[in-house]
């Protein structure tokens, strides 16, 4: 006889699990039993909240789905905020929850909430499993579904007395069969043919790349493609990463916040072909005005995606993965007409502006520039929510490394954590956290998780005692009145730090902050660097 | 524009509050909604007719098709398809109006089912344009209760919606 519990372990190992991030609580307590005897790690996260941006980070940096496990009522309501920035993320998630007994569903008994319905608009799928004969096959195709198609999170919630209960015997399937989900990730050869006629008629394509490109695991095939076509690329937040900072065709960011080259290279381009993207309101501020300049390819594996935000003339529905190499064959030895590489090229030039300096603070967007070369070239950088992540986004020099934050949600407390994950899927990388003096707040508790692991993770908190973003918002918007911007009574970050065990050290300048940063980040031990930044530097 | 949309579904819990939620979510009404199961156990069928333009549709569309539980959703073609409600209009009846109000239902082919000394409940099963026409003409003897089914639709000849 076999236990639901065990069941749930046995299905983890049958994927290949090798850690989960989790926090537990009586509901789940039959699992967690079971999970003692396993080889599969357990990271005990200090909020759920961060169990779920950890698996994100690990499901980012891995390429496999994050697993995330809490108890019932709090546990899983705490989890809600993690499940929904993988969703608009587009993270591949497996959440595992405990419920009260079955027959004790809706009574409003002890820790009972309905997670499943809570969580209806944030999950590509969710189970509420109610028999314990279901969980393989729940859990095969929990794991299929997250990690297929549109990659998101998906829910497993379970009544502790289907963990309790016992079968006779444990089998785990060896595939899926859900009628209602076949995602299409082919690509349509005629539609094909169609781009690849408008990207030869074109005098000025240009790539948005986004987090599908990515995810679909093709950087290199991608790059090879800007490569030999030499159409330039600009990326999304999410997409960035895609293409090497310094890369000659590349112009960065759009958006609200990114660079004003990559904004005039897609106001000057005459064909956009959108990759992996879903160009979210601080992408393309003003949609209808991109499709009125310019002829849309869109490709992406979600076909809702496709003329949502941005009319487009020739959709393609698959995966990058496939849709490149069709477009690879069909393209042959195209290359971009030169007038418009030369544009590019010009533009480059103005891509990265060295901005003035504050006497006697560090310069965030110069540190954050010179980061790159002191790491080792397939680093990860974390960046928070704020000022803080848009001075990665826009000055970091990435190479053969990952740039991880959460574009879509925007969720304050995302690095510390979603680091924590990326340092176990990719223990010998060097993983650096930036984040603002706020965001640094919301989940400095699991610096007892760094600590208690001894991930090799470096914080760098630039410290603007100021909830900056907003902050500049409130400059622009409001006149100036900082409502309840400011940080007060915030505590002392390297008494903190202390208390954790971590080293650190505090800038009041980018020498200071570059020559400590030098000594530290390729030490196999945690560090926290607090750097004073002039309140009032702006976010661009 | 008014549509109507077909959605075969896997017949199992909580499918329902995700189509509707997918509505909701979006500020948008639903006009009706009716559900059923179809030959096949394992599968049900539901009808939701709603407005919105084609930006809205087209959406709603494709994110019903996300809805892991779907199998199919057809939007159906106005005047390609045969649709039905079923309604039961309790009317307010005195002794002196029941013959008027037995001649209206005649001549809309209603069937009276139930009668009482001041009402009588009539029922009515019809496409939906017709639907209204009856309650409009029962609407000057009072009206004390209408119950509605949502419409129904099914396509003409030999075109369908199946697994
Ligand atoms: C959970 C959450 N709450 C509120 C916000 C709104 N918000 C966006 S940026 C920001 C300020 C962030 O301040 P800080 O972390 O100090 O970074 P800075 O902008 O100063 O770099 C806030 C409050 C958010 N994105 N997430």
């Amino acid at each position: 006889m076999i236990s639901g519990a065990e069941i749930m372990v046995k299905c983890l190992e049958a994927e290949g699990v090798k850690v989960v991030f989790g926090y537990p609580g009586a509901t789940i307590c039959p699992f967690y039993d079971k999970l003692y005897d396993s080889e599969i790690k357990h990271v005990l996260v200090r909020q759920e909240q961060n169990a779920a941006h950890a698996a994100s980070g690990f499901a980012r940096c891995s390429g496999r789905p994050g697993v995330c496990v809490a108890t019932s009522g709090p546990g899983a309501t705490n989890l809600i905020t993690g499940i929904a920035t993988a969703y608009t993320d587009s993270i591949p998630l497996v959440a595992i929850t405990g419920q009260v007994r079955s027959d004790l569903l809706g009574r409003d008994v002890f820790q009972e909430a309905d997670i499943t319905g809570a969580c209806e608009p944030f999950v590509k799928h969710s189970y509420l499993v109610s028999r314990t004969e279901d969980l393989p096959r729940v859990f095969k195709e929990a794991f299929h579904i997250a990690s297929t198609g549109r990659k998101g999170p998906v829910l497993i919630d379970i009544p502790m007395d289907i963990q309790l209960r016992e079968i006779e015997s444990f089998e785990y399937p060896d595939s899926v069969n859900i009628i209602g989900y076949k995602p299409n990730v082919k690509g349509h050869a005629v539609q094909v043919k169609r781009a690849v006629e408008a990207i030869r008629a074109s005098r000025r394509p240009l790539i948005v790349a986004g987090g599908g490109v990515l995810s679909s695991g093709i950087k290199p095939k991608f790059r090879k493609f800007a490569d030999t076509t030499r159409i330039p690329v600009i990326s999304t937040m999410m997409g960035i990463g895609v293409m090497p900072s310094e890369h000659d065709m590349y112009l960065g960011m759009l958006g609200t916040h990114g660079k004003a080259v990559a904004n005039r290279a897609l106001y000057e381009a005459d064909l956009v072909i959108v990759c992996g993207a879903r160009l979210g309101d601080r992408a393309v501020a003003a949609p209808h005005q991109m499709s009125e300049n310019n002829t849309v390819i869109h490709i992406d594996i979600d076909p809702a995606e496709i003329g949502k935000n941005v009319k487009t003339e020739i959709p393609i529905v698959g995966d990058m993965k496939n849709v490149l190499a069709m477009l690879n064959e069909e393209i042959g030895d195209y290359q971009v007409p030169n007038q418009w590489q030369e544009a590019v090229k010009a533009w480059k030039k103005d891509l990265y502006r060295v901005p003035p300096k504050f006497e006697g603070f560090v310069e965030p967007r110069s540190l954050v520039a010179n980061l790159s070369s002191m790491l080792r070239s397939k680093a990860i950088l974390v960046a928070d929510v704020g000022q803080n992540q848009i001075w990665c986004a826009n000055n970091f020099r990435i190479r053969e490394g990952r740039f991880l934050t959460t574009g879509g949600m925007g969720t304050m407390g995302y690095s510390i954590p979603a680091a924590v994950g990326a340092k176990f899927a990719r223990p010998t990388r060097d993983v650096v956290v930036v984040c603002g003096d706020g965001s640094f707040q919301m989940s400095l508790n699991e610096l007892a998780t760094i600590a208690g692991n001894g991930l090799a993770i470096k914080i760098i908190i630039m410290r603007n005692h100021r909830l900056g973003m907003v902050r500049e918002l409130q400059d622009f918007n409001y006149k100036g009145r900082h409502s309840a911007t400011i940080l007060k009574g915030d505590p002392d970050f390297l008494k903190i730090a202390e208390a954790y065990g971590i080293d650190s050290a505090e800038a009041n300048s980018n020498e200071e902050a570059e020559e400590i940063l030098k000594g530290v980040v390729k030490s196999d031990k945690p560090f926290i660097l607090v750097c004073n930044v002039y309140p009032d530097t702006p976010s661009i | 524009m008014q549509y109507t949309l077909s959605i075969l579904v896997e017949n199992q819990a909580g499918v329902l509050s995700k189509i509707s939620g997918l509505f909701s979510r979006r500020g948008f009404n639903i006009d009706s909604l009716a559900v059923g199961v179809t030959n096949d156990p394992r599968v049900s069928r539901i009808t939701i007719v709603a407005n919105g333009d084609e930006y809205v549709i087209e959406q709603l569309e494709k994110q019903l098709n996300k809805v892991i539980p779907v199998i199919k959703v057809k939007r159906l073609t106005e005047g390609a398809f045969i649709s039905r409600e079923l309604i039961l209009i309790k009317v307010h009846c005195p002794a002196a109006k029941r013959a008027e109000i037995i001649k209206t239902a005649e001549i809309m082919q209603a069937k009276i089912v139930d009668a009482a000394p001041n009402c009588v409940t009539v029922e009515y099963c019809e496409c939906n344009s017709r639907v209204n026409t009856l309650i409009d003409l029962l609407k000057p003897y009072g009206i004390r209760e209408i119950v509605r089914t949502g419409t129904i639709a099914i396509d003409r000849g030999s075109a369908g919606v199946s697994v």
